[in-house]
């Protein structure tokens, strides 16, 4: 049942994404990648970086992709209704509740608690595409991209969707 | 209908310009928001971002959805969520779905084998930013103490991402403030 799969992917995924979009993103590598195999690490990584490349919220952008992938125009809906609407019910639901104890230390806590354990699901998962990009294109240039990708991304605040797109024409200029 | 209008063109137009995800459109929301359609005023709006942070999912869709329930009811929660969203994933689609059409020529495998690197680069600078957030909110000593349990649990027994974020969640629930007790008593 492949829409209840693409359902539960996102569920899971985004309901324990703690600290928005980029935490869902290992999250829902696991089940796309490790639980259901629809993809390998590679492919994954490209979709991140071309979602990262394009305008709008990123977690919604791969549910939209990965459903549609998995289970045409139906796939893509169910994906994108796992992925934002447990979300908002539980805002508007809680919001009086959590107006009221907004200054209490669980609240607080909730997301201070889970905060390193995403950052580390966000480190392996940086090792992995480093290392698979290693593996593929070699040492060379794998360091030349992480380097140019991070001064241009990061000190010369140059839009990703720029870095993405000079990415794609390195590659395939130079890793073809 | 006016109001449907402007909420998707308010939403639309701050998902579209709104580049690197989450985090990085909350401003061009704000603009939006608070500024062109004067929905709400600032502080209303930094509250409801201070709420909504402490809530799982994508920070984006929780905003606009509520934003637009709030609004005009359950009509312009749908309106402000599929102008977040819909335009970019067709975009996503159409991308991935033309260089999937190619994927067997050596130039579109070498754009594929280009975008990992820089993948790496942006999962490791959102890893960076959740250690430092989460440094500045309870030190060096609880972050590294979690994250090194979650290494552990994570890499070493193999349990599922989904437990130990669950269990996290649970002690975040069951924790009690020691200090402040203690002065009490």
């Amino acid at each position: 049942m492949i829409y209840l799969k693409i359902f539960l992917a996102n569920f899971i995924a985004n309901i324990l994404g703690y600290g928005g979009g980029p935490a869902t993103i290992p999250l829902l590598e696991h089940e796309v990648v490790h639980r259901y195999g629809w993809y390998t690490v590679n492919e994954y990584s490209e979709m991140v970086a071309l979602g990262n490349g394009l305008p709008g919220p990123i977690a919604t952008k791969l549910a939209g992709f990965i459903g549609y992938d998995q289970g045409g125009i139906l796939g893509a809906a169910i994906g994108l209704f796992a992925s934002v609407a447990p979300s908002i019910i539980l805002l508007l639901v809680l919001l009086r509740i959590l107006l009221k104890y907004k200054n209490s230390p669980k609240v607080k806590k909730l997301t201070q608690y889970v905060r390193p354990a995403i950052a580390v699901l966000l480190g392996v998962m940086t090792y992995n595409f480093f290392f698979n990009s290693y593996e593929s294109s070699g040492i060379t240039h794998t360091i030349i991209l992480v380097v140019a990708g991070y001064l241009a991304l990061e000190r010369l605040k140059i839009s990703p969707v720029f870095v993405v797109a000079g990415a794609l024409i390195y590659g395939a200029v130079f890793l073809g | 209908m006016k109001t449907q209008i402007d909420l998707f063109i308010a939403f639309f137009r701050s998902g579209m310009l709104g580049f690197g995800g989450g985090m990085s459109a909350i401003p061009l929301m704000q603009r939006e928001v608070v500024g062109t359609f004067k929905w709400m005023d600032d502080d209303e709006f930094s509250d409801l971002l201070a709420l909504a942070n402490t809530l799982p999912g994508p920070i984006n869709t929780k905003l606009s959805g509520y934003i637009g329930y709030r609004v005009a009811g359950f009509k312009g929660m749908l309106t402000a969520l599929i102008a977040t969203t819909v335009p970019t994933i067709i975009l996503m689609i159409i991308l991935l779905t033309a260089l999937n059409a190619y994927k067997d020529t050596p130039w579109v495998q070498g754009m594929a084998k280009g975008a990992i690197p820089i993948a790496a680069v942006m999962i490791g600078v959102m890893a960076w930013d959740f250690i430092r957030v989460s440094k500045n909110a309870m030190g060096w000593v609880s972050t590294l103490g979690i994250a090194v349990l979650s290494v552990v649990a994570m890499q070493v027994f193999h349990i599922h991402p989904a437990i130990v974020v669950a269990v996290l969640i649970v002690a975040a629930l069951l924790y009690r403030e020691r200090s402040r007790q203690v002065e009490k008593e």
